[in-house]
């Protein structure tokens, strides 16, 4: 199968540390690929380098066959590539409205469509339109950050965490529309829940201390108790 | 334009701008009149800055400058050329294309690094344009500065005052959607927080350099309004403290608002006015800056957000637009964050 997106030998810092050291991993188009990994691992510090965030030292990621290394954030995002990152980055300060449509790059019938399919999966967000982002519970957030990262036409999403904070209820919800968007687009998904990244994902990688220690099919990981023991310290 | 689709405030703000009209047939005193023009003149500066600060979170010490070269630019135009409206509108031209070239660099060279660059690149400049205009006597008249004959047309001051209020009503209207266009609400996507704006694929650096050539523009055309109704013009256009007071009428008014910088106005022009005129009272009246630093101290106990901020936020159930000290906090955490 394409590989959509590539890392090889990645190393990174961030500011003076030395987090990620060797990490490896590919993403085949049309499947959802699990990073998993215990905290401080180096899981969203791979997001933000895949998003240029973070500088790479050493290392390739190529993104539909072409490095994308050494590129601007802005750049990477108008690639093709929309980014859910861990705190759910919404805008505070504007409205629910206003936080989806910043993120349109054109208004079109295409996008237009895509808005309001998210907003049937997602109807507190047409509710609380007018809201402001900032006074959103904790899960409309969430449910807003993937919004806002699927109103675009991307190739990949990369989301990291999105179950993090959230009750049981509102990770089913979470889940289920991950489970929608999987259909339409090529996902990386950064969770600690286990049991979440189970139900969603096709293939894994695990990261630890900064390199990526074991990957493999989601069905394998479920039966291998002693890598999942080993690595995220699930018994 | 479909009249039932405009929002309830656009008419209140059309019925106020109409009320204003009439202003001069009810006070003809001149120095009345004098402190409305005053009061456009400041709020159309004060709206520049809410440009920077309110919807783009860029701080400026050092927005003065672009009131100045407004305002020397129209007097040195008009004081060397025949004074008529041709040579107004040569000198106004030339005041908007300098601020945009000045901002321009200013925003190209600085906007890309941390936004305090800006606030003291612009306050370095502002200071150079200073001693410029103190230095250049054969052009400016140094400290002392000139007086200039008005074309026949603003000699009026009751046309002075509705050129003004026009101004600042189109001004307005025009930043207002600006402010609610798709560019608008990037720049208060890139407020909240540079790297998520830029991680939904805007070039940051862009906007910013923009929406600094925008406020630019808008204060030199307050400094052009500002030359025309003094009908002379020295150094202090170039002062520090133009600066503070239109950021003190910002956020008094509340920041992020539009309006707000226009109520600020208005009540820091009146407080100044009315302040000073109660010296026979008491002398400390002399020191008007006194109570209006007890003022200010109180708008922001009271109205954290401005007095227009916090009126939407709690009474209209309004989204605040008001900066908030926090959301720049937001950024730095993520600029830390580690694994």
């Amino acid at each position: 199968m394409e590989n959509l997106l590539e890392l090889k030998k990645v190393e990174a810092f961030v500011q003076h540390y030395h987090i990620l050291h060797d990490i490896s991993f590919e993403v085949p188009k049309g499947e959802v690929t699990v990073l998993l990994g215990r905290n401080g691992a180096g899981k969203t510090t791979t997001l933000r380098t895949i998003m240029g965030l973070n500088r790479v030292s050493k290392g390739s990621i190529s993104f539909k066959g072409e490095s994308i290394v050494g590129r601007t954030t802005f750049d990477i995002a108008n690639s093709g590539i929309g980014y859910v990152p861990e705190d759910q980055g919404i805008f505070g300060g504007l409205t629910v409205g206003e936080n989806l449509r910043v993120a349109m790059k054109k208004e079109d019938e295409k996008t237009t469509e895509r808005l309001e399919w998210i907003l049937e999966l997602f109807p507190d967000l047409k509710k609380f339109w007018k809201k402001e982002g900032g006074q959103l519970s904790g899960g409309q957030k969430q449910m807003l950050s993937i919004a806002r990262a699927y109103v675009n036409e991307n190739d990949l999403l990369l989301i990291d965490e999105p179950s993090k904070g959230l009750a049981p209820i509102m990770v089913d919800k979470v889940t289920e529309s991950i489970q929608q968007m999987k259909e339409q687009t090529t996902i990386v998904l950064v969770e600690q829940n286990f049991m979440m990244a189970s139900q969603i994902g096709t293939r894994f990688y695990i990261i630890d201390d900064g390199v990526t220690v074991h990957s493999g099919a989601m069905d394998e990981l479920k039966e291998d108790k002693q890598s999942m023991k080993k690595y995220l310290g699930i018994s | 334009m479909n009249l039932r689709r405009v929002e309830t405030s656009t008419w209140i703000y059309l019925a106020i701008s109409f009320l204003l009209i009439f202003i001069p047939f009810i006070v003809t005193g001149r120095s009345m009149q004098f402190i409305f023009i005053q009061i456009f003149i400041f709020a159309i500066f004060a709206m520049s800055y809410d440009i920077l600060l309110g919807f783009t979170g860029i701080i400026s010490f050092g927005h003065v400058m672009f009131f100045g070269i407004g305002a020397y630019s129209t007097a040195v135009t008009l004081g060397r050329m025949d004074a008529t409206i041709g040579s107004f509108v040569l000198g106004a031209i030339i005041a908007l294309v300098i601020a945009a070239i000045v901002s321009l660099i200013v925003g190209a060279l600085t906007l890309r690094l941390k936004s305090h660059f800006y606030a003291m690149l612009t306050l370095a400049l502002a200071g150079l344009f200073l001693v410029l205009a103190e230095k250049w006597r054969s052009v400016t008249g140094g400290n002392d500065g000139f007086t200039f004959s008005l074309p026949e047309f603003f000699r009026d001051s009751e046309t002075m005052y509705w050129f003004s209020l026009l101004s600042m009503v189109l001004i307005f209207f025009g930043l207002r959607r600006f402010t609610r266009s798709p560019f608008g609400r990037v720049l208060m996507a890139i407020r909240e927080n540079e790297n998520r704006t830029e991680s939904l694929g805007f070039q940051v650096t862009y906007y910013k350099v923009l929406a600094s050539v925008v406020a630019g523009v808008v204060a030199s055309f307050a400094g052009v309004l500002y030359a025309l109704s003094l009908r002379f013009v020295n150094t202090a256009v170039f002062a520090t403290d133009l600066t503070i007071d239109v950021l003190l009428m910002t956020i008094i008014g509340g920041v992020g608002t539009l309006i707000g910088p226009i109520v600020g106005a208005g009540l820091v022009e009146f407080a100044h006015h009315w302040l000073s005129g109660l010296a026979d009272v008491h002398w400390i009246f002399e020191r008007w800056i006194i109570l209006y630093g007890i003022v200010y101290v109180l708008v922001v106990i009271f109205f954290p957000l401005g007095i227009v901020g916090t009126i939407q936020s709690k009474f209209m159930n309004r989204p605040v637009r008001a900066l908030r000290t926090n959301r720049k906090s937001d950024g730095k955490k993520e600029n830390r964050k580690g694994a």
